[in-house]
């Protein structure tokens, strides 16, 4: 393991145009990413957790270049993704690939697994027909698949074994990082344990390191040894899974861990959420408004990431939990 | 298969009249009855006859074999026209929906500059400023193609670039001409074969319109529109001169239309998602 951050990801900043309220008038701007900035270092895996709406697959889309920012910067070993020329970056692609969330709709429904799994080879474009064969069948081998498999259509699988074919896709040219945004929310219970620990079996031993992506503190704790809160737009807190886990600093991963079911202990009733009003004034805690602890302060200063209870925890709050 | 199943009635009657369409215009290169341009002035308008099938006309020439050659003209100027239509119109569609911005709105502006022209009128227009002929009238109608076709395009392919594979597809490193070529084309060809049959029946529908004012195909060439005019003169006479050709245009924009319709039917991605 090296000291160099795998993946780099400072102060980005993302926001997307709302249509026009009237003709003629401006578009409304609606923030995304607020400042995100953090490292995910090889062999680590990393989880974001927040509700819809907190910017996580814009984080998603921007960490692979597949969407750029207002401003803020990504590096994936060092090298700047958004200075790169397009030729290079293509060749970047081969050490991130992405899962997505939605089996169904991530899989050419045209198109046999084979072209399907082979797509990022096709991509660098230096692979034989023969060795092309060969490396789809290891990858479909390495996630459960059959190699025969690669002759069938997507349609012919059920919605955990396309994951699998999603996930064959993006380990067949031995990435460095796969970008894995909401990867078993859409699958059942049973089946999304199965494609959890078929992810932490290839962190171990393909050397992936995942950029997990999902609004399960669970499904989060399960794979990932560093996690982070966000909260429109903003990281609220970023620490060790476990420490977190166990005592959130931050009231919002609080409620995140009081959301997730668990049989230890009784489940605790979560402050009342209301739908989120926006923010009391600008300059206030994003979060103040839904906070069950909110004190003055917090509606008009916003508070930064800062140091809690060492271990290398953050939270952006006046009056941490822990 | 279950595709024809799903068209139904439609899709047999236009498939069979469409075949029998293009068997009338192939069997027109080896074989008519007479010569389609010979004239025999002595046998003019002749009544229905095992000699002549369907009569002469008011020159003496056979109504059975025009109407055979016609079917070449009304084929040729069908197939080219939503040729120039689709390699036109695909090509702009796409370079519209995968660059957006700027580029993607004058080419839609360009296109509504176009639609907003009646295609007959544009396509009187042109062949009156560049000579008439069945060359001129196939640019002008093919002309009038491009927008549709390009705007169906651009539509349709949005579509297929908001899904996720496609998105995929960028992530794994793939460039534009990929995508286009791997997933947007086809994943859109059923809605473009649909349109570009309904747009081979409005194709025959002009090239009778512009040779029936004289702008299109020309003598001696069979034409069904041609021959629609030349009945003019003897409507009173012969009447059945102008009902033959007329029925000609009839069934085969009718079969053309409803194979589109029960191509639909048949290829309609919504019918057959995740069957």
């Amino acid at each position: 393991m090296s000291d160099a951050p795998l993946l780099e990801v400072v102060d980005l900043v993302k926001a997307y145009r709302l249509p026009r309220p009237r003709p003629f008038a401006p578009h409304p701007l609606r923030a995304a990413l607020a400042g995100v900035s953090f490292s995910v270092f090889a062999g680590r895996s990393f989880g974001i957790v927040g509700e819809s709406g907190s910017g996580k697959s814009t984080l998603a889309r921007i960490a692979l270049a597949l969407d750029s920012p207002d401003s803020g910067l990504v590096r994936l070993e060092g090298r700047s993704l958004f200075d790169l020329s397009r030729g290079e970056l293509r060749a970047m692609r081969a050490h991130m690939q992405l899962i997505f969330q939605d089996p169904y709709g991530s899989l050419d429904p045209r198109m046999r697994v084979e072209a399907i799994v082979a797509e990022p080879l096709a991509a660098l474009g230096r692979a034989s027909r023969a060795e092309r064969r060969a490396r789809v069948a290891e990858s479909l081998e390495a996630v459960g698949l059959r190699a025969s498999d690669a002759a069938k259509y997507p349609h012919e699988f059920s919605g955990g074994q396309r994951q699998r074919v999603a996930i064959a896709r993006a380990l067949i040219t031995r990435p460095k990082l796969v970008v894995a945004d909401e990867p078993v929310s859409a699958l059942d219970v049973s089946v999304q344990a199965q494609a959890l620990n078929l992810m932490s079996d290839l962190e171990r031993e393909a050397g992936v390191t995942f950029l997990l992506i999902s609004h399960d503190l669970a499904v989060v704790a399960h794979l990932c040894e560093t996690t982070a809160g966000m909260f429109r737009g903003k990281i609220v807190e970023i620490g060790p899974t476990a420490a977190l886990f166990a005592a959130p600093a931050h009231p919002y991963a609080r409620e995140l861990v009081d959301a997730t079911p668990r049989l230890d202990r009784a489940p605790r009733s979560a402050p009342p959420t209301k739908p989120a009003p926006p923010p009391a004034s600008a300059a206030g805690c994003p979060y103040a408004p839904r906070c069950a602890w909110a004190a003055p302060r917090c509606l008009k200063e916003a508070p930064a990431l800062t140091e809690v209870a060492g271990q290398g925890r953050r939270a952006a709050c006046w009056f941490p939990l822990v | 298969m279950s595709g024809f199943a799903r068209g139904g009635f439609s899709l047999w009657l236009g498939a069979t009249l469409a075949a029998a369409l293009l068997m009338i215009a192939a069997l027109s290169f080896v074989w008519t009855p007479y010569p389609p341009a010979a004239i025999d002035i002595p046998h003019k308008l002749a009544q229905p006859s095992l000699a002549h099938w369907f009569g002469t006309d008011s020159l003496g020439r056979d109504v059975a074999s025009q109407l055979i050659a016609g079917a070449r003209v009304s084929i040729l100027v069908g197939v080219v026209a939503v040729g120039i239509g689709l390699v036109f119109g695909v090509a702009l569609g796409l370079v519209a929906a995968f660059r957006k911005g700027v580029v993607e709105d004058s080419i839609m502006k360009a296109c509504d500059f176009v639609f907003a022209f009646p295609a007959l009128l544009s396509a009187i227009m042109l062949t009156s400023t560049f000579g008439p002929g069945v060359v001129n009238a196939i640019v002008a109608i093919g002309a009038a193609n491009v927008p549709i076709i390009a705007k169906l395009t651009r539509a349709t392919a949005n579509s297929v670039l908001a899904r996720e594979y496609a998105l995929a597809a960028r992530a794994a490193g793939r460039g534009p001409l990929a995508i286009a070529a791997d997933h947007v084309l086809p994943n859109i060809l059923p809605a473009l074969i649909v349109q570009a049959t309904i747009q081979f029946a409005i194709a025959i529908l002009a090239e009778a319109a512009l040779s029936y004012l004289g702008l299109g195909a020309q003598p001696p060439q069979p034409s069904w529109g041609r021959m629609l005019s030349d009945a003019q003169n003897v409507l009173y006479n012969a009447p059945r001169l102008a009902i033959y050709p007329g029925a000609a245009i009839a069934l085969s924009v009718l079969g053309l239309n409803l194979l589109g319709d029960g191509l639909r039917d048949a290829l309609d991605p919504r019918l057959r998602a995740r069957s």
